[in-house]
């Protein structure tokens, strides 16, 4: 995508069945998390996720905004994923294009599974996400991000959601595509995890496979999710945790 | 939200019994497993096929017969009775819309105000952008916060300045018995009024606000660390200076400021509804 | 109107300060807050810098595309800059079309960027009238704490300084090479506290501003744009006093926002 120039398909899987950044088949690119790196948001989260970095921020519970968005019985969640104009290879003209307005909804659906909206009645919870530097999976990357930030912001919910995409290269299954396995690959089917529940709140598929790839895919999926469950509930504990001051014990 | 059963409403933990240090208290995650519990979910946490879960960010009490979990962050959730500051956001015909930091603005009803407004001019009274303390009274289920400005230590402020902190920092600004508001206020010659709602006013001269603005912004960015105590102390007794003690009129110089005088006792330290037996009240003691 | 409301006590006690001399976060009136500078931060893009000047940051973005000249500057390329308040970055910005205060930033730090002749438009332009490379500068605020103009400029300016033109990826040249960049604008902003002026405003400080002033300046010691903001006035003597502080701070500046990486 957005690369200049057609390219060959090049080769994603070595004769050793190594990947191009020399990962195995189940294998994470390297995490990392910062729970509460803004100061104005009421909770924030950064996320490094291989070559991607996507910022979250949430506003809220507040007043609605456009008010008749506001519904009785619980707070609205409302999400807005967006991307930068620089954070792919062919400049991203600003604003949200409709890939980006479906993104924004699926993301949304899956924090209202979990978030306990019923306690804010009237309100809205804003969840903000801005992909600064993308390379496959930034829908992953910004639901990891926006639900440390939800927790960091103090909303009340069932758990915390990891997501991760599963895909397919050179008809093999394989965790967490990184760009050039995304373009050139057969599959993608990103999804995120309840850890607590074990079921599933966000899950899209484009490609193709066979029930029994789809069916080890989940599997894949779901065992990811639980490494960066932990990722995530780290990043909170690093932010939260009680230490002991330097020279606190004047 | 359909998952599992919950029970009671989160509060911001404020009760009646005495917690155990908080340096033994365990830090929960939402949706993390509360084990080992035969007690019953209370505030901040929620039951699923027999387990009890923490569905909030922030320190486990066992409040028997209930468990519950106070947030370590998070706005303000109003409780009947608190005390906070409230900034006029709108000005409508037979009430004003307050922000107290809250998921919704506050409505104050003039018949809440000491005032005898007539229908259209409440903007006579209070414009917005002016700042008043007042009290929760009534909580609905439709998420409308009810509040006043009827009884003692409520009412428009006139002077000083409004800093913000996060409402779970407020029994540490408070401290044990109010040890913690004492000893600022002795040092700076400050003011101090809280509120539930994590705004603080200040009053006094422009050194003992800004020296209480500081130690306020120590205590919220470090709140959660033991030791905190100390360091506070260490920065009030390090800035202390001759002459600092007692409150001087502040400069009424700008444009911005009204003719009317102060017309506010000073607010209690600790609003009754956050007393110092509040769980986290301790914290300063142990630190 | 979801933002928050300026508590009228604030801006007293901000006014209050500044007339003994003094601010909120006790700064000294022409300092400046702690300035951080992170060159390519952003490795998809051609140039990038993020920026921290205290609290607020902000993310800059240059990315080099073909395209064609406008028709009546057939021997120029094309510059083209663009802020982006995003609603993650403060309360008080709302999602929706770009607001007049995105405009305003991204306007005056394109100003400033034109006048200093910081990019050379002539040297973009691949083949007359018909090829030449498009300059976009985006830049994209992540925490909003105040004077979000200079810190957008110092981040535009360090993408900039810090940019390759990607030829051989566009298939125009053997090799890809440096972006060449002339003078760097600095952008300084003032803003009036009663009778006292501060540089480089929180957004508290904003927020009590009558009337605010940035004065973007190169390393000739030229004055390359200007823009009087919110409401307030200034007296030419305030100018001329601003401009030789703007002349200070820029150097100070420029100097970091030509650093290389960290």
């Amino acid at each position: 995508m957005g690369s200049v120039g057609a390219k060959e398909v090049p080769v994603l899987l070595s004769p050793e069945g190594l990947r191009i950044d020399g990962r195995k088949l189940d294998e994470l690119r390297p995490i990392r998390i910062r729970a509460g790196p803004l100061h104005q948001a009421d909770g924030s989260a950064f996320v490094e996720w291989g070559a991607n970095k996507v910022m979250a921020a949430v506003y809220g519970p507040r007043e609605v905004h456009p008010r008749h968005l506001q519904q009785n019985n619980k707070a609205v969640i409302q999400c807005r994923y967006n991307m930068a104009a620089f954070s792919v290879d062919e400049r991203k003209r600003p604003g949200l294009d409709r890939r980006s307005q479906e993104i924004s909804k699926v993301i949304a659906e899956a924090f209202e599974s979990v978030v306990f909206a019923e306690e804010y009645p009237r309100t809205s919870i804003d969840v903000y996400i801005e992909v600064l530097q993308a390379n496959a999976g930034t829908r992953c990357a910004g639901l990891v991000a926006a639900s440390v930030a939800l927790a960091d912001a103090g909303i009340p919910m069932a758990d915390l959601l990891p997501a991760v995409a599963v895909g397919k290269i050179d008809g093999k299954i394989a965790l967490d595509l990184k760009k050039e396995e995304d373009n050139f690959g057969e599959a993608d089917l990103p999804m995120a995890l309840v850890p607590q529940s074990g079921r599933l709140v966000l899950l899209q598929m484009e490609g193709h496979m066979t029930p029994e790839e789809l069916s080890r895919s989940l599997d894949l999926g779901v065992a990811g999710c639980k490494v960066i469950y932990e990722k995530m509930k780290q990043a909170l504990r690093d932010r939260y945790a009680t230490t002991e001051l330097p020279g606190g014990s004047a | 939200m359909s998952q599992g059963h919950r029970s009671g409403h989160r509060s911001r933990g404020r009760g009646e019994s005495s917690p155990p240090p908080a340096r033994d208290r365990v830090l929960v995650l939402p949706g993390e497993e509360i084990p080992g519990s035969a007690l019953r979910p209370g505030a901040g946490t929620y039951r699923l096929g027999g387990k009890v879960y923490a569905s909030v960010l922030g320190l486990l009490e066992p409040k028997p017969p209930f468990v519950t979990v106070i947030p370590l962050s998070g706005r303000y959730i109003p409780k009947a009775g608190d005390t906070v500051i409230g900034i006029v956001t709108d000005c409508q015909t037979t009430f004003w819309l307050l922000d107290i930091a809250a998921p919704r603005w506050a409505p104050l009803h003039v018949t809440g105000s000491p005032w005898k407004v007539e229908v259209g001019e409440t903007d006579r009274y209070l414009r917005v952008g002016q700042a008043v303390v007042v009290r929760v009274e009534s909580l609905e289920a439709t998420g409308r916060i009810g509040v006043t400005m009827l009884g003692d230590g409520l009412g428009k402020l006139e002077e000083g300045t409004i800093v913000s902190v996060s409402p779970a920092r407020i029994p540490r600004v408070v401290g044990r018995n109010g040890s913690m508001v004492r000893s600022i206020t002795a040092h700076t010659g400050s003011q101090i009024a809280v509120g539930q709602n994590g705004r603080i006013w200040i009053g006094g001269s422009p050194e003992a606000i800004q020296r209480t603005r500081e130690a306020l912004r120590m205590i919220d960015e470090q709140g959660q660390h033991r030791g905190l105590t100390a360091r506070v102390e260490s920065y009030l007794s390090s800035t202390d200076r001759p002459g600092d003690r007692g409150p001087e009129r502040v400069p009424v110089e700008s444009a911005h400021r009204d003719a009317v005088p102060h017309e506010l006792p000073p607010l209690p330290a600790e609003p009754d509804a956050g007393g110092p037996d509040g769980p986290g009240a301790d914290d300063a003691a142990e630190y | 109107m979801s933002g928050e409301v300026a508590s009228e006590l604030r801006t007293t006690h901000v006014l209050d300060l500044a007339a003994s001399g003094k601010r909120l976060d006790g700064r000294a009136l022409d300092e400046y807050r702690a300035v951080s500078i992170e060159p390519g931060f952003i490795a998809t893009a051609d140039g990038s810098a993020l920026v921290r000047l205290g609290d607020t940051v902000v993310a800059a973005g240059v990315k080099l595309e073909l395209g064609k000249p406008f028709p009546d500057t057939p021997n120029a390329g094309v510059l083209t800059t663009n802020a982006e308040l995003v609603p993650l970055s403060s309360p008080t910005f709302e999602p929706g079309p770009p607001q007049p205060g995105a405009i305003e930033v991204s306007r005056v730090v394109d100003r400033a960027i034109r006048a200093a002749e910081t990019i050379d438009l002539a040297r973009l332009c691949v083949t007359p009238g018909e090829k030449t490379w498009v300059c976009y500068v985006d830049l994209h605020v992540l925490d909003h704490s105040g004077n979000l103009i200079d810190a957008a400029m110092l981040a535009g300016v360090s993408a900039l300084a810090h940019a390759v033109v990607p030829a051989k990826r566009f298939g125009v040249a053997e090799a890809d090479y440096a972006l060449a960049v002339g003078h760097l604008p600095i952008e300084c902003t003032f803003v009036r506290l009663g009778d006292a002026i501060v540089v480089d405003p929180t957004f508290d400080e904003e927020q009590a501003a009558q009337g605010r002033l940035t004065i973007a300046t190169d390393e000739l010691g030229r004055v390359v744009a200007m823009q009087k903001g919110l409401v307030g006035a200034f007296s030419p003597d305030d100018v001329r006093s601003m401009v030789s502080r703007a002349l200070a701070h820029g150097d100070r500046l420029r100097a970091a926002a030509r650093g290389g990486p960290a």
